[in-house]
Parts: structure tokens; C-alpha cells; sequence
């Protein structure tokens, strides 16, 4: 075997990395520094884009909303989650039944999964609506009330991904031997005491993991908004992603959206290492 | 045929439940877009007057065969190209000794950490200076490769014995026969796994079209449904806005249907990288 041929069979891939990767993270630190909307020449602004930044009340009220989602989003889905993963993990009938419709919606487009929601949430013929009228409840503004709008649009992305976690919870609590369970029920356990000291260091790695993935999808969450909302009412459902892609697509604003790009990236990196921080320390 | 258990019973109600809120809302889709607009309102479980009116109307005003067409084309082309590359360069990485394995292994791990939110904006301009606006290069090129990918077949090629890459070399079998003729066929669950994850996100990608096409004839599926829903051609009539979201998940609906142990299985894996 020639020494050459090893870089050979990767260089499509080196050059699909220097192209796509190191080539726009380097050029994305050059934007910040430059005003430009692509077709006038790039001018050299310093540190400006930082400044206005820092000064951006509706980027901060975007990265404010992203968090409020998560903070909705995250615990919803992990409670949710752990609980259909639990009951699923015992002798059933049409267990596979229930798992593929648990799944159902994690395999299909988000697009498709926000124009029915909005048909849902709708206020006089929503389906969510009607029900509660049937039961003698009132109506809730579901995406017109400001304060209710972006905990709307969690209560649709956990719909859309909880059986994502269902399934990964799943495969956690599976690799608990049930010799466990019996041998702490022959020492008296309770059953918060099984779960509490059995079922939670084995699904620890899973919680982790779900924390993570969420956090992530919370930190991209965009076409919901765009199509929903548009981030409005207020601009209470404005999240980053949406307000960083109408300062780029909507205003040509490459310099400064590459800032925000650039910021929010670090942001999301921070996020997921206090994160891991946390939960690797937590015992 | 056992006693009746209340716990069991109570466990059936919750999960019949839970799937029912899963289901039903499809359900409800599928029969609001064959339902005259007039009666969409008061739908429930019952079918209401079945019309394919709603599916004309939407076909009359947006290319919606035609962006099929191009979700096909982009998510078949993309997905083939990650198979390939994916492999070569894992196989590189597991099998082929060279100066520098290491440094490629942790660069590819590091691009995996890096969030999207960095690269957009910077690889929009590529597209703008390479003319690819308003092509399918834009779309499909820079989705040719991916770590993750990588990192699955490197794995994957991890498990195969030396003796047999060893013994195929004997025979006079180049590095690309081996890969793809004497491994592959030992390693279906991992093709199948990138195969389903490369082609489910390049179908339902939708950030990354919005940005690089604008000439409807070029749109993806789920672009060109998304500007149909938000730009008012649809004319508030939610018919004709429901039958293009069903159209857009029909495919993945009967895939699913078929291939759901697959799909699940792949899925889940994406999880279990971290």
C-alpha cells in the first residue's frame, strides 16, 4: 500500500471541512468587525457590532424567550418522558403499539407538525378550544396572549419530540437487572426508595443525554415561531434563530447577524458545559 | 384470560391515552384536508362530506409535484454521498495507518460540538460567491459529509477482523473494492442507520432551503409548504393549507409505517453519541 493513498481516501472529506467549516468559522470572526450587505464593499466598523449587540434590546428579549421556552420545554418533556418510558418497561400487550405512536411525530417534519398545531391552538374552532368548551372550561388564547404564546409553542415541540426520549429512557431503565428491584423489595425498600436509588443511577447517563438534546433543539427553534407566529404577539415568541435570521435574510445585515451568530454560538456552548459540569458533580 | 388486575387496567387507560393524543391529530389532518372548508370547523372523529377539492385548489396554486420531486433528488443525492464518504473516510480512520489519524479524529469530533448558529451566515456568502443561489449545488454539496456519519462507520469498521482486509488485499482487491464490496454487506445495520437519519434531515430541512432558494420551481417540499402557509396565497382557506402539510408527510408517514422498527433504532442512536 502506497504511503499517499490514506490521504487520498480522506481528502474529499479535508476538503468538505475547509470549505465548510474552518473556512466560515474563521470568516464569521472576520464579519464581526465589518458592515456589509454582500453587494457594497465591506466596511471596517472595529468593535461596533458588539457594541450594538450589547445595546440590542430585541436580541436580548430573542436570547430571553429561547430560555423561557427551555425552561418550559425541558422539564415538560423529561417528566412526560420518564413517565410513558416506565410504564412501557413492563410485560404489556401491543407494547410495540404504543411505542411507534409514542414516536409517530419525531418522524415527521416539524413544518407539518406546526401548521396543524396552529389549526389546534386555534381560538374559536381549535380543536384544543372546542375540547375545553365540551368540558364546561373556558377558552385560552393559546398563541394571542403574549405571556401564554411561547409556552404554546413548548407544549408543541414536547409533543413533537417526547417520544424521541421515551425511547432513549427506555433503553435506560432496561439495563437495570430486575434482581435489583426484588432484592430491595426482600429489604423493605419503598417504591421511592427503588426508584430514588435503583432506577435514577441507572438512567442517569440518559437524563443527561435528554438534557442535552433539548437544550439544543430549544437553542434552534425557529420554524415554529416563522411559521406560527412570526414571532409575534410583542414579539413574545421571537426566539434567537428567528431574530438572527431576519437581520440576515430579511435586512442584509451580514456583519452584524454573523456577530449575533457568533455570540449566540458561544452562549449555546457555555450553556451545555454548565450543564455537563452539573450533572457530572451532582453526586 | 387472567383476573382482572385494576393496576394493569389503570396502565392501558394512560397508555391508550397517550397514544390516542399522538395519533388522533393526524388523524384529524388527513380528514380536514378531504373536508369542505365550510364544515372543517365543527370536525371531529366522523367524516364530514369527503372532497379531493381542497387537494386541487392547493395543487392549482403552488408546484407541489415539482418540489417532491426536488426533496426526492436533494435528500437521495445527499444521503448517497454521506454513505460514501462517510465510509471511505471512516475506513480511513479505522483501518488505514497515517500521520496525523489522531489530529482528523478529534477535528471531526470538534466539528460535531460546534454549533450550527457559527457557520450559517459565512456559508450563505460561499453560496452567493460560487453563483450556487437558486441551484441544487447549494443544496445538496455542502451536505455531502458528516461527522456523525464518520463516526458511525469508523466504528462499524472497527469490528471487522484485519484478516479479512488483509486476505482481500492478497487477492488484488484495491482499498474502494474492499470497502464497498467485501465490508459493506457486513455492516447493513450501520448503512441503514446513516441512510434513514442523512435522508430524514435532509428531507425535513427547512432553515437551509428558505436561505439558498428562492425560485419556486427549485424549492423543496418542506419550503415550499412553510412559504405557502405563512404568505397568504393559501387565502386563510385551511383546507388547501392542511392537504399541502399532508402531502409533505405522506411519504414519511408510509415509510414509517413499514421501516418503523429501523426508524426508531436509528433515531435513538443519535442519542447515545454523547
Amino acid at each position: 500500500m502506497k504511503k499517499t493513498l490514506p490521504y487520498l481516501i480522506v481528502s474529499p472529506y479535508l476538503l468538505h471541512l475547509a470549505l465548510f467549516v474552518l473556512f466560515p468559522v474563521v470568516f464569521s470572526i472576520v464579519l464581526t468587525f465589518h458592515k456589509w450587505n454582500i453587494i457594497a464593499p465591506m466596511e471596517y466598523v472595529g468593535w461596533g457590532n458588539y457594541w450594538r449587540l450589547f445595546n440590542d434590546r430585541l436580541f436580548w428579549k430573542a436570547i430571553l424567550n429561547t430560555f423561557q421556552f427551555l425552561l418550559v420545554h425541558i422539564p415538560l418533556q423529561i417528566v412526560i418522558a420518564l413517565a410513558l418510558a416506565y410504564f412501557l418497561n413492563q410485560k404489556l400487550f401491543a407494547r410495540g403499539f404504543f411505542r411507534a405512536s409514542f414516536f409517530m411525530p419525531v418522524v415527521i417534519s416539524g413544518v407539518v407538525v406546526t401548521i396543524l398545531w396552529q389549526q389546534l391552538f386555534g381560538l374559536e374552532t381549535g380543536l384544543l378550544n372546542r375540547l375545553l368548551i365540551n368540558m364546561g372550561l373556558g377558552r385560552v388564547e393559546w398563541l394571542s396572549n403574549p405571556n401564554l404564546a411561547i409556552v404554546s409553542i413548548a407544549i408543541m415541540a414536547t409533543w413533537k419530540n417526547v417520544g424521541l426520549y421515551v425511547i432513549l429512557f427506555l433503553v435506560g431503565l432496561q439495563t437495570v437487572p430486575k434482581s435489583y428491584y426484588e432484592a430491595a423489595e426482600v429489604d423493605g425498600a419503598s417504591s421511592w426508595q427503588q426508584f430514588r436509588y435503583i432506577t435514577f443511577p441507572a438512567i442517569n447517563p440518559t437524563f443527561f443525554m435528554v438534557v442535552i438534546l433539548s437544550t439544543l433543539g430549544g437553542f434552534s427553534l425557529f420554524i415554529e415561531p416563522y411559521i406560527m407566529t412570526d414571532g409575534g404577539p410583542l414579539n413574545s415568541t421571537l426566539s434567537a434563530m428567528l431574530y438572527i435570521y431576519k437581520q440576515a435574510f430579511g435586512y442584509y445585515h451580514m456583519g452584524y447577524s454573523a456577530t449575533l451568530g457568533l455570540f449566540f454560538a458561544m452562549l449555546i456552548m457555555m450553556v451545555v458545559a454548565v450543564q455537563k459540569y452539573a450533572i457530572e458533580n451532582d453526586e | 384470560m387472567g383476573v382482572f388486575k385494576p393496576y394493569k387496567f389503570i396502565l392501558y387507560v394512560l397508555l391508550g391515552g397517550a397514544a390516542l393524543s399522538f395519533l388522533y391529530p393526524f388523524y384529524w389532518m388527513i380528514l380536514a384536508s378531504l373536508t369542505p372548508e365550510a364544515q372543517i370547523g365543527e370536525l371531529g372523529v366522523a367524516p364530514k362530506g369527503i372532497t379531493w377539492d381542497n387537494y386541487a385548489q392547493m395543487a392549482g396554486k403552488i408546484p407541489i409535484w415539482r418540489s417532491l420531486f426536488n426533496s426526492v433528488i436533494v435528500a437521495g443525492l445527499s444521503t448517497l454521498g454521506v454513505l460514501i464518504f462517510g465510509s471511505t473516510t471512516g475506513y480511513a480512520l479505522a483501518k488505514l495507518p497515517f500521520r496525523g489519524r489522531n489530529m482528523l479524529f478529534f477535528i471531526i469530533i470538534f466539528t460535531m460540538t460546534l454549533p450550527f448558529q457559527i457557520t450559517l451566515i459565512p456559508n450563505y456568502i460561499l453560496m452567493v460567491k460560487f453563483q450556487w443561489i437558486d441551484s441544487l449545488a447549494a443544496l445538496v454539496v455542502p451536505a455531502l459529509n458528516s461527522a456523525f456519519a464518520i463516526l458511525l462507520f469508523r466504528q462499524a469498521f472497527k469490528s471487522i477482523p484485519d484478516d479479512l482486509i488483509h486476505s482481500a488485499r492478497v487477492d488484488g482487491c484495491g482499498e474502494l473494492r474492499i470497502i464497498f464490496q467485501i465490508i459493506w454487506p457486513n455492516i447493513i445495520p450501520t448503512i441503514i442507520t446513516v441512510g434513514i437519519l442523512t435522508f430524514m434531515n435532509s428531507w425535513n430541512d427547512v432553515l437551509w432551503p428558505l436561505i439558498v432558494i428562492r425560485e419556486e420551481k427549485l424549492m423543496t417540499m418542506p419550503q415550499l409548504v412553510t412559504l405557502f402557509a405563512v404568505g397568504g396565497r393559501a387565502e386563510a382557506q385551511l383546507g388547501v393549507k392542511l392537504a399541502s402539510a399532508v402531502v409533505l408527510a405522506l411519504p414519511i408517514i408510509i415509510a414509517y409505517a413499514i421501516f418503523q422498527r429501523h426508524f426508531i433504532q436509528s433515531m435513538a442512536s443519535t442519542g447515545l453519541k454523547g
